[in-house]
Order: structure tokens, then C-alpha cells, then sequence
């Protein structure tokens, strides 16, 4: 057996982060923003994968980056909260613990592996103001390294999430209509991706996590009704 | 569990047994034969085609042998926007089974992004009814109804089972459990083809009635407790549990009809 050369753990981890950070910026970022009535998440996706999804009653998830990764993720999240759910309660399966999963997970690909995920997401719950302490909204990004955040009002993920952040600083204030906070997210998108031309409604994807919708919160708008919101 | 399950389909009930079999408890060999009749059973069940959908209800009552179980038990089940699951049977198992075809449709759904064909939600069941073939010789029988509307015809259908999952599209209507027979009795005497949702209603409760007025395990309506039946209504726009008043209107007209027919008016 050869020696290897000695790489310090300092030279590895920073190797990788850029090996991470380079495969999640060649893909487009995404923004979740919370809205009057619930959460809205926006991606600029012309195919026809999804990048947003739903997990649960109240829980969705969006992610960036190799698309097999991230949607291997949501799979996992969808098994991870069904069984959780059927265990328990539908009530037990809350965006935290999924969070943390997904940290766990991604982290310890990122330390343990040779090649991390080139992958970031989001995990956002919706509250339900009837649910005595479940009232409020939550995001929590979780990034390539597993590191995770929480966040409120908006949540950016991928490359381009200081532009977008820049953005949202100036532009975005709480309780707006879905309208308004998606013409918001449609702009921090654009801004961050080429500078001044809006994204065509046809090439947005757009799910909503609606607080007011019974049962299963998520939806996922049509072109059509993307469209009409944005017009 | 996170990275480590085994399963990577999109089956909940699959998922469960190669990553989760102490979640899925099955019975002992021999168990039931005389304990059978202690646990809770539900009684009527009825789906009937309508103009532009399917009305599927149930009565509310279980019981134990003689015995009453539960004066509110509820039978009829949405397992999605778009379908809907009635059970008759061992209280325990049919609950169950409901709840697990729900989870099963959902889970199917998100992971696939794209939800099972009428047909295909169907069939499903058909493999959980026949799964529980060895409770069901034990005498915890699940013998459900399953109704929907289906998307790519845009036609409301109804299929029923035998507990070997032996599956069966019906046409008109179809009735299970114990009062059954005599709510597809009267079924036959009044369903017609392209009813609206109101009539649907009206033979719906007619039938739930004849079944009670014979069969002793099905219960009719409590006016003392505010107990009606379950009944809900699955067309395009999705599936929708009538609210009690509107139960209650129809129900109260029905019985001033019968009253004054009894009178010889």
C-alpha cells in the first residue's frame, strides 16, 4: 500500500467547501417568503423537476444544487415524516426535527465522505393559529456543510443568496399579500441572476404553504395561476 | 434513520415493513375465534353513483356482540381530494386500514409528485384488504367501499371488495356491513341513474333508515345526542363532508312524508 500525502484537515474541509460551493452556484437560488396568509416559495425553474415539494401537512421543502441530491433529500424527508406521523401524532411531525435531520445528515456526509453534497435547502412549516405554541411561521436553511439557520420573513438558498438578500433588505416588509411578496421574490431572483429583466411567469415555479387551506397546507400553482397572480 | 433505511419506493406500507416492521404489528396465530366478538364492530355503509360524482355514507353505531360500542363512530373516510373510503367490519382494523390507505395515497403522491389513478388507488386496497385475509379467518373482518372521481373520465366510480381483496367495480351502488343487505334493498327500489346531489342525499338516508328499521346493529338517527350519519360527496372539485343541517333538513322531510303516508293523507 503507498503512503499518501498528508493534506491537512484545515486544506481538506476548505477543499471541499469550494468543491460544495461551486457545484450549488452553477444551479439557479431560490427564495421562500412569508406572506399574509402563509408561505410562498419561488425558484426560476423552466423544466419540468421540481425543486420545491411537499413533506407535510404544514411542511415543504426546496433545494439547489445536483438535483439528485436534493430530491434524494425530500425523499428521505417525506419517510422520515410519514413514518414520524404514523408513529405519533400528525401533530408530533414539526419542521425542527426534520431540520436537524437533514443537518445531521449533510454534515456528516460533508465530514465523513470524500465528495460532499453539493446541496442546500430549505425547510419552512407554516403555523396554525389554531394550534396553541405551532401559531408561528418557521424557515430554516441547511447548507452543504450541514450548518443550519433559522430565519424569518424570507429564506434564500444557492449561489447567488447575497444578492438576493441585498434585495429583500430594501424591499421586502412583513404581512403583504402573495401578489405583492411574489413580485418581491420574482425581483430578488432576477436581480441576483441577470441584473435587470424579470424571469417570465412561465419559467417560475411557485408552491405556497397556505395557513388557511384545510388539512394539507401546500399547493402548487399553475403556470396559469402564476401568471394571473403576477399580472 | 435518516440516510440508513433500506427502501427506496414510494409505498408507505412497503416502507414500513423492510424499514419499520415493529411499527406493523400483526396478530398472534391463534388469537381470535372466541374473542372476535368482543371487539368493536361497524355496521352500515352504502356508495351510490350520482349525476356528477358519488355519494358514499354510513351510519355511526358499533357494537360489541349486543352490546353498543360507540353511538359515533365515524366510517366514511376521505383518503384524498379525490376519493373516499367507507368500511364495515372489526372496528380496529377498518380504522386502521383507512387511516393506512390515507397515509399510503399522501405518501405516494409526494414522493411520485404526481397522485395514483383512480384505478390505481383502488387496487391498492385491494392488496391491504387481502393482506388482513388472516385476521379476516380469525374473524376481524375489514370489508370496505371504496368511491371516488375519477380525473381522466370525469365520471364518479365505486368498487367493493370480498375479504380475500377480490375487487369489484359496481355501475349503480353498493352496500356492506351487517345492514347491507337491506340498505341495497331499498337502494335498488329508489336509485336511479343521474341523480343530483340533494336526491343522492335523500336516498342515501332513506336507505341508512331501511337498515336500521331491520337490522339491529345499525343505528339510526339520535335526535336526543345530534347523531346523524356520514355522508360525503366527491365530485371535481374534490370531496366534501355535508354539513349536519343539511342532513338534518332532508332527514326531517323524509319523516314528514313517511308520517303523513302512515296517516293515509
Amino acid at each position: 500500500m503507498s503512503i499518501p500525502f498528508y493534506v491537512s484537515p484545515e486544506q481538506l474541509m476548505q477543499d471541499k467547501a469550494e468543491y460544495a460551493r461551486k457545484g450549488i452556484a452553477r444551479g439557479k437560488s431560490i427564495v421562500a417568503l412569508e406572506y399574509d396568509k402563509g408561505i410562498a416559495l419561488v425558484a426560476e425553474n423552466p423544466s419540468q423537476l421540481s425543486k420545491i415539494g411537499e413533506i407535510y401537512d404544514r411542511i415543504a421543502f426546496a433545494g439547489v444544487g445536483k438535483f439528485s441530491e436534493f430530491d434524494q433529500l425530500r425523499k428521505v424527508g417525506v419517510r422520515f415524516c410519514d413514518v414520524k406521523g404514523y408513529a405519533y401524532s400528525r401533530e408530533d411531525v414539526r419542521a425542527k426535527a426534520l431540520a436537524n435531520a437533514y443537518s445531521q445528515a449533510i454534515g456528516d456526509v460533508f465530514t465523513r465522505e470524500l465528495k460532499p453534497l453539493e446541496v442546500e435547502v430549505i425547510v419552512a412549516e407554516v403555523g396554525d393559529p389554531r394550534l396553541v405554541g405551532h401559531e408561528d411561521n418557521v424557515m430554516y436553511r441547511v447548507q452543504f456543510d450541514g450548518s443550519i439557520s433559522d430565519h424569518h420573513g424570507w429564506c434564500g438558498i444557492g449561489g447567488t443568496v447575497e444578492s438576493i438578500e441585498a434585495h429583500l433588505k430594501n424591499h421586502y416588509r412583513p404581512g403583504l399579500p402573495l401578489g405583492e411578496v411574489l413580485r418581491i421574490g420574482r425581483d430578488a431572483l432576477s436581480a441576483a441572476a441577470n441584473g435587470s429583466a424579470s424571469i417570465a411567469p412561465e419559467r417560475l415555479e411557485v408552491c405556497t404553504l397556505d395557513r388557511e387551506r384545510a388539512g394539507r397546507k401546500f399547493r402548487r400553482a399553475s403556470a396559469d395561476e402564476v401568471r394571473a397572480i403576477l399580472a | 434513520m435518516f440516510f440508513r433505511g433500506k427502501y427506496s419506493g414510494s409505498s408507505f406500507v412497503e416502507l414500513l415493513d423492510v424499514d419499520f416492521p415493529h411499527l406493523r404489528a400483526t396478530l398472534p396465530e391463534r388469537w381470535a375465534q372466541e374473542a372476535a366478538p368482543a371487539v368493536p364492530h361497524g355496521t352500515t355503509v352504502l356508495a351510490m353513483r350520482c349525476a356528477d360524482g358519488v355519494l358514499v355514507a354510513g351510519d355511526r353505531l358499533a357494537t360489541e356482540g349486543h352490546r353498543v360500542a360507540s353511538r359515533d363512530l365515524q366510517k366514511v373516510y376521505p383518503t384524498d381530494a379525490h376519493s373516499l373510503i367507507a368500511i364495515a367490519g372489526a372496528a380496529g382494523p377498518c380504522i386502521e386500514m383507512a387511516r393506512m390507505l390515507r397515509i399510503e395515497l399522501e405518501h405516494y403522491e409526494k414522493i411520485e409528485g404526481e397522485a395514483l389513478e383512480l384505478e390505481g388507488k383502488a387496487n391498492k386496497l385491494s392488496q391491504m384488504v387481502r393482506a388482513n385475509l388472516p385476521a379476516a379467518m380469525q374473524g376481524l373482518v375489514v370489508v370496505p367501499i371504496f368511491a371516488g372521481y375519477d380525473l381522466r373520465r370525469r365520471v364518479g366510480r365505486l368498487w367493493k371488495y370480498d375479504v380475500t381483496g377480490g375487487r369489484y367495480e359496481e355501475a349503480e351502488f353498493e352496500a356492506s356491513g351487517s345492514g347491507g343487505l337491506y340498505a341495497r334493498e331499498s337502494l335498488k327500489k329508489s336509485w336511479r341513474p343521474g341523480l343530483s346531489r340533494e336526491e343522492a342525499l335523500r336516498v342515501a338516508l332513506q336507505a341508512l333508515a331501511d337498515a336500521a328499521d331491520e337490522d339491529r346493529a345499525t343505528g339510526g338517527v339520535d335526535l336526543v345526542r345530534g347523531i346523524f350519519p356520514i355522508v360525503c360527496y366527491c365530485s371535481a372539485p374534490g370531496t366534501e363532508e355535508l354539513d349536519r343541517e343539511t342532513i338534518e333538513r332532508v332527514y326531517r322531510g323524509s319523516v314528514e312524508i313517511a308520517r303523513s303516508r302512515a296517516a293515509g293523507a
